[in-house]
């Protein structure tokens, strides 16, 4: 507790003390007589100790000309009880509503620091080495870039860097949400926020701790609370609607029905006098009001998308504003970039067809042929060759660009190319109806040698991925992509994608999801998922840009709404359910806040329920919808 | 030119009355309150002096809510 919440708790405990001796006199339980003003000071001295903020802060208002807020409806009801001689009841109120205060400060405290304690995946420390070889422990903030730290078994990296010695395997559960071990060797990046699991590393810095991984993505999910949702601007122009209003219905209920009860002598014998009248009904309005503090919705509804960005965040799903969680959860309709996102974005050779000669001896001749370029394509081949490449045996090396390389290996004359380049020399092309993939065709001195068919692997877990989205509500996935529609139709079957649209240039992509957001009725929403480099107007113009693979990659997290910070495809369903999850914890907290408080107010309007039963009912229903908001944090089974 | 801002406030509402009062204020652009994460983010006109403004902002935000605090 804090040192204001502690003030309010000493002088709540000393309230209680002085106003139970008093009451109990003023009940005649005690029995001891005194004169009404004696009584009435006797309720002072509790009633201000415990009040005297909120009369302050009430008289405050009325001064700025801010008249009606929480403040003003506390005084207003127990002034009005004490003025009608219940001194006990009134005191009650004003003690009862500030130990509500008080479980409200706390609670929204203890699951703020929660929720922010889940989210800190930066360690405190960082072993810096020093000349002599050994370490001193010192504040992550003070390490410049370029320093040597030191990470030992067990230990969170706190600073992004490179190894520069030792190898070990790492726990990038902070960061990705999933803890299948990654390994670090001399010369590869670390990223803070990761645990490092087995050896001992040295790792050179690359940046400052406020500029690492791990305090980026805090700061990002900080800031996604700012940015806020549909239901959070709905909540808070309805509390500055509803107080006023409340205070004005409280104000027709005190005053209306005893007019009219005085005027027409309707009902007027179930009361002893006039006098009876009005206290009877300002009564009825002072439990009014204390109903009607907003406080419950007004406070779950923050808590509710704070906590639920808090356990995305822990999946390794960074969402950037609470209105995009908001956003997913209506979400049917989902295009996604092709190479690098479906598919792995490495070429590898997986059939060679027609070959006159043996494969390998056709794979060595490509190989050399292409042994100079570092285009993806000849890399593949070079891999699937296997061998080493002996740049001497290669000579008389022509580049056609858009067609392929012509080269001498071993005195034989190789073309290595595309059907172009097979017309261009003269070979004819045998038909080859098997598998779709980029061909390339291989001409030994001048005469056909075999084609390879060079395919784009699909990522693991694509067709799991299709099958969760589907459950999770998206009717129509589509994938755009640059590649030829041979190409792409195999890949989306294989995928589970029931569209596609092929050969697009970058600005057709633009184009082909503006045709695909006409198309969206009702409402719905269209997401994109790219790996955010290249993808920056298409992920910017869909309602809501999902980035894959970000983990390390500052391009993508910038351009994308939503960033998956490892490469697996199911957690785009996993944010999804995330979202409609929060959505359901936030509507059912509204709609039992408000279904409470229209009850209880119909029953104090009526005279059945009565101040104790107000603020029970106003405590109470804050308190469940805070603990519900929670919920939102336990996602990981989604 | 934007800038975040530590706060200190009790409760959701006075945070949404805070983020009214900030935008109202001359040389807010716009302004943004989290009461979950106790920070106000400005977004300044071009040319406001931004200690001025703020301290503007402070002293409507105390007419809305006297407990309100901001750290400048």
């Amino acid at each position: 507790m804090n040192k204001k919440q502690k003030n309010l708790l000493a002088r709540i405990i000393v309230a209680a003390v002085l106003y139970v001796p008093v009451f109990l006199i003023s009940e005649g339980i005690v029995k001891l007589e005194m004169p009404r003003w004696a009584l009435f000071l006797l309720f002072l001295i509790p009633y201000l100790t415990v009040g005297n903020d909120i009369l302050y802060k009430a008289f405050l208002g009325i001064k700025n000309r801010k008249v009606f807020d929480e403040c003003f409806l506390m005084t207003v009801a127990t002034l009005g009880a004490i003025i009608l001689g219940e001194y006990g009841e009134g005191v009650a109120v004003m003690l009862l509503y500030q130990v509500g205060e008080l479980f409200q400060s706390v609670a929204v405290g203890k699951s703020r620091k929660s929720i922010s304690e889940l989210m800190d995946i930066r360690p405190d420390y960082a072993n810096l080495l020093l000349e002599d070889g050994g370490t001193e422990r010192v504040d992550p903030d003070e390490v410049e870039i370029g320093s040597l730290i030191v990470v030992g078994p067990g230990e969170k990296v706190p600073i992004d860097g490179v190894v520069e010695e030792g190898s070990s395997a790492l726990d990038t559960a902070a960061l990705t949400g999933e803890s299948r071990p990654r390994s670090a060797g001399v010369g590869d990046p670390v990223l803070s926020g990761t645990i490092n699991l087995s050896g001992v590393l040295k790792i050179r810095t690359t940046a400052d701790f406020e500029e690492s991984t791990a305090s980026k993505i805090l700061d990002l999910v900080e800031n996604a609370a700012s940015h806020k949702s549909k239901s959070e601007t709905f909540i808070a122009k309805f509390a500055r609607v509803y107080t006023p209003f409340v205070c004005y219905a409280a104000l027709a209920l005190a005053l209306l029905p005893p007019l009219f009860i005085l005027i027409t002598k309707i009902g007027l014998n179930s009361y002893s006098g006039a006098g009876e009248v009005f206290r009877d009904w300002v009564m009825r309005a002072c439990a009014f009001l204390v109903i009607s503090c907003p406080c419950a919705v007004v406070i779950s509804v923050p808590l509710s998308f704070f906590a639920g960005l808090g356990g995305a965040s822990n999946q390794g799903i960074l969402i950037k504003g609470s209105n995009y969680l908001e956003t997913l959860s209506d979400v049917t309709t989902v295009a996604f970039d092709k190479t690098g996102t479906i598919t792995k974005g490495n070429f590898e050779v997986s059939a060679v067809h027609h070959n006159t000669m043996d494969k390998a001896r056709l794979l060595e001749l490509a190989a050399h042929a292409e042994c100079h370029s570092s285009h993806p394509i000849s890399l593949s081949l070079q891999r699937a060759y296997g061998g080493p490449i002996d740049a001497a045996r290669v000579s008389e090396v022509e580049e056609i660009s858009g067609h392929g390389i012509c080269a001498k290996v071993d005195g034989t004359k190789v073309a290595v190319g595309n059907e172009r380049l097979m017309e261009r020399l003269g070979i004819s092309v045998p038909a080859c109806e098997q598998d779709a993939g980029t061909v390339i065709h291989v001409a030994a001195d001048g005469a056909y040698a075999g084609h390879f068919v060079i395919r784009d692997e699909l990522k693991d877990g694509i067709p799991e991925a299709m099958d969760a989205l589907k459950r999770a509500g998206v009717k129509r996935s589509v994938m755009l992509t640059g590649d030829i529609s041979k190409v792409a139709a195999q890949v989306a079957r294989e995928a589970g994608i029931s569209e596609f649209r092929a050969e697009l240039l970058p600005q057709d992509k633009v184009a082909a999801v503006e045709a695909l957001l006409a198309e969206a009725q009702g409402g719905k929403k269209l997401a994109f998922v790219g790996d955010g480099i290249n993808d920056a107007p298409v992920l910017s113009r869909a309602d809501i840009g999902i980035a894959m693979g970000a983990l390390g990659s500052d391009a993508a997290i910038e351009a994308a709404d939503v960033v998956l910070m490892d490469d697996d495809p199911r957690k785009i369903a996993k944010a999804i359910a995330i979202s409609r999850k929060c959505l359901r914890i936030v509507r059912e907290n509204i709609i039992f806040a408000l279904t409470v408080k229209a009850l209880c107010l119909i029953l104090s309007a009526l005279g059945l329920a009565n101040m104790w039963l107000a603020i029970m009912a106003d405590v109470g229903v804050m308190i469940l919808a805070v603990l519900n908001a929670i919920r939102c944090l336990f996602v990981r089974k989604l | 030119m934007k800038k975040t801002y530590k706060i200190d406030v009790d409760c959701a509402n006075c945070a949404n009355l805070m983020e009214e009062e900030a935008k109202k204020t001359p040389g807010v652009k716009d302004a943004a309150v989290s009461f979950m994460t106790l920070k106000m983010k400005v977004e300044f006109e071009d040319g406001a002096d931004t200690e001025s403004v703020m301290q503007d902002v402070l002293k409507n935000c105390k007419k809305a809510e006297p407990d309100c605090e901001i750290f400048l």
